[in-house]
């Protein structure tokens, strides 16, 4: 073991760095979500095309007054991918990731929406944020930020397939929990999809499938072909912007695969709405 | 687009159709879920809600909190159908009707026709738009729910779709 060769890196920086990305996600769309966005505009009339100018413009106002893009600042998801070259320093990287998420909602003026599932009392700040932890070869550390709307959120499923229903019944459980959400989690949506892995672990494929830009395929041939195939039969269901009829339902379906058991064919579908709030750092 | 002020009459909400545009102007409640739990409890303890009912209506909505200089933090619609269960009562007791975002469901439509609601949607994601319409904002109860809490808010020109209209036709 090279240990004078582990680089050191105080979890102040980690701190710090989601309180830079958690201010900047509260009041930006991604690149990429914008572009769509502008695209889908063009292609519809009418009301969808209302509200579709209305949640561009509103970035232009959130920018310009510095306010979050939507009331739902989200909880907070946090993936890190700490380099295994990296020894941390300082207080627990947990509390770290809190802290920063901690003093960035309340700077913001963002909304805090985490509270306990049964008293429903808020914890008053947004924490604890939903943190993921990968150890990733060199010496880096990259920090993604993640608010999620839970509008979106709970329109979201996970279905264990069997084997036996394949790429058919994959592209049956994404379109069929779209058509079910209907007009709720604000469409034009994008869904992130999780194929394959436990039960746990397909979920958080999905949720990671939702940190890539919008429109960009997966490596893999076939799963883009499921993520062809389901988008168009998606914007087939008439859905369109705020479930007010149109051609643009949702502007990406993005897939993530993990080898999974012989017996099983797990599927998670994670929603997430049109205010696409996605933000990334290298520490 | 058709500007509208409330309050409204029976007449003046009948007069709107399913898919009109409008821009609403006038008073509203926000609420969502914690805040209709707690109507619901003083209702059933027989005791009065928060603000009159009759020809009021409630806007689903959980403002970011304001910042200085402003009336109220973004403030988008949420999701209406979570407030299926509460909607029909409200109306039955005189609610002028409600504004969100989504569908909401056949017993909430049932409901608007009974008694002459109407259900209005806002774009939903368009938080720092829609806090630019809200000109004034006050603190009527459950100050503890945060933004939970029911604010009454004076609204300008607030772009709302007639989602449900009081004949049964919905545009979902």
């Amino acid at each position: 073991m090279k240990g004078n060769s582990m680089r050191i890196l105080d979890t102040k920086e980690i701190e710090n760095c989601v309180y830079r990305l958690a201010r900047q996600a509260g009041l930006r769309l991604t690149d990429s979500c914008r572009t769509a966005l502008k695209e889908a505009e063009l292609l519809e009339g009418g009301a969808a095309r209302f509200a579709l100018s209305t949640v561009l413009e509103n970035e232009r106002i959130a920018q310009r007054e510095g306010m979050p893009v939507c009331q739902d600042t989200g909880m907070s998801c946090v993936i890190l991918e700490l380099g295994q070259e990296v020894s941390l320093s300082g207080m627990p990287i947990a509390d770290a990731v809190n802290e920063g998420v901690r003093r960035a909602y309340e700077d913001g003026n963002f909304r805090k929406s985490i509270c306990d599932p049964l008293t429903r009392v808020n914890t008053g700040d947004n924490t604890p944020a939903h943190l993921h932890i990968d150890i990733v070869e060199g010496d880096n550390v990259f920090v993604t930020f993640l608010p999620k709307g839970f509008g979106s959120e709970n329109m979201s499923r996970l279905n264990m397939l069997t084997p036996a229903e394949g790429v058919e019944g994959i592209v049956n459980t994404i379109v069929e929990t779209v058509k079910i959400a209907g007009s709720r989690p604000c469409p034009p949506i994008v869904v992130g999809v999780g194929i394959g892995g436990s039960f746990d672990g397909c979920a958080l494929l999905a949720k990671k499938a939702l940190t890539r830009e919008i429109g960009s395929s997966n490596a893999r041939a076939d799963v883009a072909a499921i993520e062809r195939e389901a988008l168009e039969k998606i914007n087939a269901l008439g859905i369109g912007a705020q479930g007010f009829g149109g051609k643009v339902t949702a502007l990406s379906v993005l897939c993530e695969i993990a080898p999974t058991h012989i017996a099983g064919l797990p599927v998670a579908v994670n929603i997430q709405c049109y205010c696409v709030r996605c933000e990334k750092e290298v520490l | 687009m058709k500007k509208i002020t409330l309050p409204m009459t029976k007449e003046q909400l009948k007069a709107l159709q399913a898919g009109d545009s409008v821009l609403l102007s006038g008073t509203i409640y926000t609420a969502r879920d914690c805040a209709h739990r707690r109507i619901f409890e003083l209702l059933d303890a027989g005791m009065v809600p928060p603000f009159t009912l009759e020809g009021a209506f409630i806007y689903y909505a959980g403002p970011c909190p304001a910042p200085q200089g402003k009336a109220t933090g973004s403030c988008g619609p949420t999701t209406s159908a979570r407030m299926n269960a509460f909607a029909p009562r409200l109306l039955d007791l005189g609610l002028g009707g409600m504004i969100g975002k989504g569908e909401m469901n056949e017993a909430v439509r049932a409901a608007l026709v009974k008694n002459g609601g109407v259900y209005f949607a806002a774009i939903g994601g368009a938080g720092a738009f829609y806090a630019n319409a809200v000109k004034r904002s006050e603190l009527v109860a459950f100050p503890d729910l945060l933004s939970e809490a029911i604010y009454k808010f004076e609204v300008e020109d607030f772009p709302l779709v007639v989602a449900m209209d009081s004949h049964g036709t919905s545009i979902y």
